[in-house]
């Protein structure tokens, strides 16, 4: 630090514009969602590992598996394509907890606590702008994928439609690393605890091979693993054969999720200090 | 707008926090009153931080009442958040943000529109000394620099009732300074501070009130002098070259002025000997005792106990009850 820090100019202390209407929540949203983005921007190689991987996996796959279980690396990325998209926008999910965690950890929820606004705006905002993250993560799969080959039946009204509906389920799924942001210890266990249920939760999926070929247990978990109907719905949609009912199932999940960690994050938020 | 003008800025009455079996907050019974800086001084552990936490309305009482600037913690919490500021124990600044963006977010957050927040930004971020790394990511600035970021977080819009926990833990002697001239300049403005510390002389310097907190509860309160007075009376120190004089000094003296120890506690200090003499009796008559015992000392000094003494006998004897 240098030694020339300048007594305070104190006329600043009194704060002209003081006494103004309390902000609505709809603005503590949109500041908190702006804050998320910032983060993005200052700091986008914290993001680099988390996209790195669903990269590799549709360079690898595409080319070392799809010639053995499509007959091509091309037939085998219309396939595979979707999986790894779910797959990045999934593993971006939780860096909604990792941040409130750090949050906890710093102190800074204890000032937004005691602020005049609503409590929860700071996890409703701080998830939705991670939105912006998954958007990048999709956009640079689909980009991957296209230069690679991948050619989307349904045109670009059925990638659009598919990435919002992923983007969907992401925002719910985001609400459980909320959650376990708010229990954990340090973002340290919060990333660990993540790869650990997102990795088998994608692989033990129709990701990327068709179940048919798995045991009949796993194929049992396969069907209800939600992984599985959000990657399906997606093949839907980015084929132009989308049913109706894959993406209602997807839409279903993601209340059931919402409506179970919501209250439960929340709660968590309000008790929680550092 | 201030509701309750005439309600002192804090008030609780037995007010209880538990956590498990730990008894954090005891029955705590306080009065800050408008205006000025009150000191809550205590041991780590007494139950300081969980205070600033229930007067701030992060923390549900398990017992008991508070009230801030008259409006009940609990009941009202929404109308307590809009009259105070907080800076905790830590700098609670964002690391992966700019100074700049730390006190925009601030700024939006309470109502300013993104032009006016970011004029409020600058003018802070330049009386804080912080205008050439406001555009810095906060992660890279000196824990001092993160402090002052902190407290100007605070100040983004003027609080009536600041909470300071522990503000200058960690700061080098300058930061420091800087922040008791805001405490200062604050107080001076209407606004109430209460001010946690393990600094005694942070709490002489600053505080008009102290409150002293052992184990959750009030042990003691009143201004600086009425503490340190609280714990006996003032000491006149005699220093004297000789040792066979204090030896003889203190045979004259000790029955005169009632000490309880009759060699007057005695310790060496640059080659002569220092007795304290308890001021029970005028200075003039002790000079005059040591004058007929023949004792030529060579100096006197009158001292009253510091705020450290008084903090020691205060927060032992509230540990041992």
């Amino acid at each position: 630090m240098t030694a020339t820090i300048p007594a305070p100019d104190v006329s600043v202390l009194t704060d002209p514009g003081t006494e103004g209407p309390p902000v609505t929540a709809l603005s503590a949203v949109r500041a908190f969602a702006w804050r998320s983005l910032l983060k993005l921007r200052h700091t986008p190689e914290q993001a680099a590992d988390a996209i790195l991987i669903p990269f590799i996996f549709t360079v690898l796959f595409t080319y070392i598996f799809g010639g053995a279980l499509s007959g091509s690396p091309e037939s085998y990325l219309q396939y595979l394509l979707p999986g790894t998209l779910v797959m990045a926008i999934l593993l971006m999910t939780v860096y909604g907890g990792l941040s409130l965690n750090t949050d906890v950890s710093r102190g800074v929820l204890e000032r937004f606590r005691s602020l005049p606004v609503w409590q929860a705006a700071h996890v409703v905002g701080t998830l939705l702008g991670d939105v912006g993250r998954y958007v990048v993560a999709a956009a640079l799969v689909v980009v991957l994928g296209l230069l690679l080959g991948w050619r989307p039946e349904g045109g670009p009204s059925g990638v659009v439609v598919g990435i919002g509906l992923a983007l969907v389920f992401a925002y719910a799924l985001s609400w459980v690393w909320a959650t376990v942001g708010l229990l954990a210890r340090s973002p340290q266990a919060v990333s660990m605890l993540s790869f650990l249920i997102q990795f088998p939760l994608t692989f033990v999926s129709n990701a990327f091979v068709d179940p048919g070929t798995m045991p009949g247990w796993l194929q049992g978990w396969v069907a209800v693993n939600p992984v599985s109907l959000l990657v399906t719905a997606e093949r839907g949609l980015f084929a132009g054969t989308a049913d109706l009912g894959d993406v209602a199932w997807v839409l279903g999940a993601s209340a059931a999720v919402v409506a179970v960690f919501v209250p439960l994050t929340l709660h968590l938020y309000r008790r929680r200090s550092s | 707008m201030d509701d309750h003008p005439s309600a002192p800025a804090v008030e609780t009455v037995a007010l209880l926090k538990t956590f498990g079996a730990t008894r954090a907050v005891d029955g705590l019974d306080l009065v800050v009153p408008r205006g000025g800086v009150y000191g809550l001084l205590g041991p780590n552990g007494a139950g300081k931080t969980t205070t600033v936490r229930l007067l701030a309305s992060l923390l549900r009482p398990d017992g008991g009442h508070a009230r801030v600037l008259g409006h009940d913690v609990v009941a009202d919490a929404a109308a307590v958040r809009r009259d105070i500021a907080l800076t905790g124990q830590f700098a609670s600044v964002d690391t992966d943000l700019t100074g700049a963006e730390n006190l925009v977010l601030q700024a939006r957050l309470l109502g300013h529109s993104r032009r006016s927040a970011r004029a409020r930004a600058d003018e802070l971020l330049n009386a804080f000394g912080l205008g050439d790394a406001a555009g810095r990511l906060v992660g890279t600035y000196s824990g001092g620099m993160q402090r002052r970021l902190d407290v100007a977080a605070s100040l983004v819009r003027t609080p009536r009732l600041l909470f300071l926990d522990e503000p200058t833990t960690g700061l080098d002697p300058r930061s420091r300074r800087q922040v008791w001239d805001v405490v200062r300049e604050l107080v001076d403005r209407g606004s109430t501070v209460l001010l946690t510390t393990q600094y005694l002389d942070e709490a002489d310097q600053l505080a008009d009130l102290i409150g002293v907190v052992a184990r959750g509860r009030m042990v003691a309160t009143g201004s600086p002098d009425t503490l340190k007075r609280s714990i006996g009376g003032d000491v006149l120190e005699v220093r004297l070259t000789d040792p066979a004089d204090a030896v003889r000094a203190a045979q004259a003296l000790a029955g005169f002025v009632d000490a309880a120890d009759p060699s007057l506690s005695p310790r060496v200090e640059d080659g002569s000997t220092v007795l304290s003499v308890p001021l029970t009796r005028p200075v003039r008559q002790i000079l005059d005792v040591l004058d007929r015992a023949d004792v030529e000392p060579a100096g006197f000094d009158v001292r009253r106990p510091s705020l450290d003494e008084v903090f020691l006998a205060l927060t032992d004897e509230g540990v041992s009850a």
